[in-house]
């Protein structure tokens, strides 16, 4: 049934675009990271005009499917704005910009952590606005979202197969055409399954001794 | 582009209602699979215990597509019996968002104050009674803005089975722009917004049920 000799036949061709899966998953948390600072600013902007539009945004991106978005980006702008783009970019600039939203919301959650004392202490010490953001409040709210980061690193990646469906070839599109030209589906999808448990699991450990750590951290400055 | 041409609209809502139905089903086994592993994951049998934390593990771990894909080509092979993809999708999902639930209610029950359970003995109730009338209660109240998030993820999951062959709102808006390529905008657009619409309503409804749950507490 489990043919041993056909996975090992295979293993190297899935290995082998496993550093195209983490590339996309990297080049898509970067991009939702620097998407998502501005996000959270003009959303907690007091400027109506600006974050009401935004959030109706955001909410909207966050409420309407991934596969839907990247159609759009796909299929919508060569015809609309005769815009095509690559299969990577493509999937760059969708997950990207669909987890910008769940960031966003990280970084909001960061920055109110910050106490308003802070904020009071910089006027009060004059520091101008870009000083006050870049020397006071984000290096204070930064840190504690970091374990929060993490974790959509990780969500990210494991959204990576959606992308096969805009023909990048990732893990699951290699494995669905080794198992499409051999009819062996099991070893390939469960090989494609084992990857990622073996490169999400971990990494979901890291996170959550991370997350202890800095929680042990904040226990004892507490205490102090 | 005529974004409203209506004749788009009777496919996309028979989509539509398949992605209902399998947002239904798949969440009605979602719900029982979290509280089963949940629990299980709070069982003192170590054996209980394991096994839940292996499940959830594992389906938290690899991805839904993946899931999806394995439940559809390979399951059939392996078992050597025919799955109808509407079978293997409700079960991927609910397998996969009962993972993510069950942590929702491992950590809402642990979450609740031990003077309720030490109370709860105290006033001399079985376990059974304490878990309905004392723990459960509470919890539930804590349960239900995460459940809303997963449900809104539920949902956004279910596009996905167009890609085993299910004939829902992303198969349908596919299939429409086969037909007529010029109309691939208005196709999309509509898509969105039905996914917005039904997005919305959940949230809303979950909403209700949270509201409904605070009901006397403080």
């Amino acid at each position: 049934m489990w043919d041993w000799n056909y996975t090992w036949e295979i293993l190297p061709q899935l290995l082998k675009v496993v550093p195209i899966t983490i590339a996309a998953t990297l080049s898509a948390f970067i991009f939702a990271c620097a998407l998502g600072a501005p996000l959270a600013m003009a959303k907690q902007s007091k400027n109506k005009w600006l974050s009401l539009p935004v959030s109706a945004i955001a909410d909207f991106i966050r409420k309407t499917p991934l596969i839907i978005q990247l159609f759009v980006l796909v299929f919508v702008l060569p015809t609309s704005i005769g815009l095509t783009l690559s299969p990577f970019v493509a999937g760059m600039i969708g997950l990207g910009i669909h987890y910008s939203t769940y960031l966003s919301e990280v970084y909001r959650s960061g920055i109110e952590a910050v106490p308003k004392g802070q904020w009071e202490a910089s006027t009060a010490l004059n520091f101008t606005k870009t000083n006050t953001w870049l020397r006071i409040i984000l290096p204070q709210s930064i840190p504690p979202t970091i374990p929060v980061m993490g974790n959509y690193l990780i969500t990210m990646f494991k959204e990576t197969p959606t992308l096969s469906a805009i023909t990048l070839v990732e893990l699951l599109m290699t494995a669905k055409t080794l198992g499409s030209s051999s009819f062996k589906y099991v070893e390939a999808l469960t090989l494609v399954g084992l990857i990622f448990l073996v490169l999400s699991y971990p990494s979901a450990l890291l996170v959550r001794a991370l997350e202890r750590r800095m929680q042990a951290r904040e226990g004892s400055a507490a205490i102090k | 582009m005529d974004l409203f041409s209506l004749e788009l609209l009777p496919p996309l809502l028979s989509g539509l209602k398949v992605t209902l139905l399998i947002t239904m089903y798949s969440t009605l086994v979602a719900l029982a699979l979290s509280f089963v592993a949940g629990f299980a994951r709070l069982s003192r049998f170590r054996v209980i215990s394991g096994t839940a934390a292996v499940y959830v593990e594992l389906f938290r771990g690899t991805s839904l597509l993946v899931q999806l894909f394995w439940m559809y080509f390979a399951l059939p092979i392996l078992l050597d019996i025919r799955i109808p993809a509407m079978t293997a999708a409700v079960i991927a999902i609910g397998l996969n968002y009962g993972a993510y639930g069950s942590e929702v209610v491992r950590s809402t029950i642990a979450a609740v104050p031990k003077g309720q359970v030490e109370a709860s003995i105290a006033l001399n109730f079985t376990p059974f009674q304490r878990m309905k009338n004392i723990i459960l209660p509470q919890a539930w109240a804590m349960m239900l803005p995460s459940f809303g998030n997963l449900q809104i993820e539920l949902l956004k999951g279910t596009s996905l089975v167009y890609l085993i062959t299910l004939t829902d709102l992303t198969y349908q808006g596919m299939m429409l722009r086969t037909y007529d390529i010029s109309q691939t905008t208005a196709i999309f657009t509509w898509i969105l917004i039905l996914y917005y619409a039904a997005a919305t309503l959940l949230t809303y409804v979950i909403r209700l049920a949270e509201r409904k749950a605070a009901v006397g507490r403080g």
